[in-house]
């Protein structure tokens, strides 16, 4: 989603963001990530001066002190950044690519099923359905490569075991990793 | 999932790529990131480049030796690519000038525009916002004939200017500034 992108020239308009809606985009994010109960005042204080950015194409950014914490596209699922990832890795679930795919998913290529379900790959036990989004970590790596969305099933993954497993939405050293707010 | 605790962790970004240093060695610039770590954070370097000898054998577990191998070569090749682009942005960067204009508008009005101070890295509107604060008048960011941005600040302050650039950007070399003017052409009289 991000693989070409300018916020100089895509931003169509930032503007601070009532708190009552705020609060409509918390509640939000509780309903799908429950994982972040714990540390959402961390992430989203009541009080904070969250900023909305729209760019082109219907995405839109959420910055809290000049980072860019979540992004949404259309009205899709809100979406944490790579870098609220790294500090949170539990909000999301996770799967894992073997040694050989890092080098692709760093350039932004989707992720096939043979990259999940080799040696080094690992999925989780417990079915994670189509259309989730999920942390894509990497063999022998401590923090996220990627964020991700299923395009099947974990369990379709396994079984069927070709072509495109996992949409890349988010990937380390893409331009909106790279993008800074002020 | 929600069982784990929740905690913040902080991570650490290296200087040079922005990666996660784990995932430097897969940037173009994997070299300059093993040198910033050894000086920024020397625990963290022990820990990621002692294991060299692991993460290698982990590679070889997964391709065979002589796919490693090419790899390697086309790694190599990559930085030498990058190398060589960051050697030609240098030498761009040093090669080209910043022009400072004083364009007369009537006899005794003038504007000062300031061409070419992007090539360095310089955010165009906070400078041209710093100007305007600095000589109290108006400054902005406008496209030049060319359809190039320069930033245009009412009055005559060319050799404030260059002060004040060399003052606040020191990455910009004073001899690359260039002082010149401009008069409007004397109206023909008809």
């Amino acid at each position: 989603m991000f693989k070409k992108f300018n916020l100089q020239e895509t931003m169509s308009g930032q503007n601070s963001v009532k708190s009552s809606v705020v609060r409509g985009i918390r509640s939000k994010l509780l309903d799908q990530f429950p994982g972040l109960e714990p540390c959402m005042d961390d992430i989203l204080p009541k009080k904070a001066n969250l900023i909305q950015i729209k760019c082109k194409d219907h995405i839109t950014l959420y910055a809290v002190d000049g980072e860019v914490m979540f992004f949404q596209h259309f009205n899709d699922p809100i979406t944490p950044t790579l870098r609220l990832l790294h500090q949170y890795p539990e909000i999301l679930p996770q799967v894992k690519v073997d040694r050989g795919a890092i080098k692709f998913v760093l350039s932004g290529a989707n992720i096939m099923c043979p990259g999940l379900t080799s040696p080094g790959a690992h999925l989780p036990e417990e079915n994670i359905p189509e259309g989730a989004i999920v942390a894509v970590m990497a063999e022998g790596k401590e923090h996220a490569l990627a964020i991700g969305l299923t395009k099947m099933s974990t369990d379709d993954i396994k079984s069927i075991n070709k072509g495109n497993g996992i949409d890349l939405i988010q990937y380390l050293s893409d331009p909106l990793w790279k993008t800074r707010i002020d | 999932m929600a069982e784990l605790p929740v905690t913040k962790k902080s991570v650490l970004y290296c200087g040079v790529c922005t990666l996660p240093p784990e995932y430097c060695e897969f940037a173009a610039s994997r070299k300059k990131c093993e040198e910033w770590l050894k000086d920024a954070h020397p625990a963290e370097y022990a820990r990621l480049y002692n294991d060299q000898a692991i993460t290698q054998k982990l590679a070889m577990t997964t391709l065979s030796e002589d796919r490693v191998a090419k790899e390697a070569a086309k790694m190599e090749k990559a930085m030498s690519k990058e190398e060589a682009r960051m050697a030609r942005e240098l030498e761009k960067k040093m090669s080209s000038k910043v022009v400072i204009k004083r364009v007369e508008r009537n006899k005794r009005k003038c504007v000062t525009s300031v061409f070419g101070l992007d090539v360095f890295g310089v955010d165009l509107k906070k400078t041209a916002k710093t100007f305007a604060n600095h000589f109290a008048c108006g400054g902005s960011v406008s496209k030049n004939p060319q359809g190039l941005d320069e930033i245009v600040v009412q009055g005559d302050f060319s050799d404030e200017i260059l002060e004040l650039i060399c003052k606040n950007h020191p990455e910009v070399p004073r001899d690359n500034i260039e002082l010149t003017e401009e008069k409007k052409p004397k109206k023909v009289a008809a």
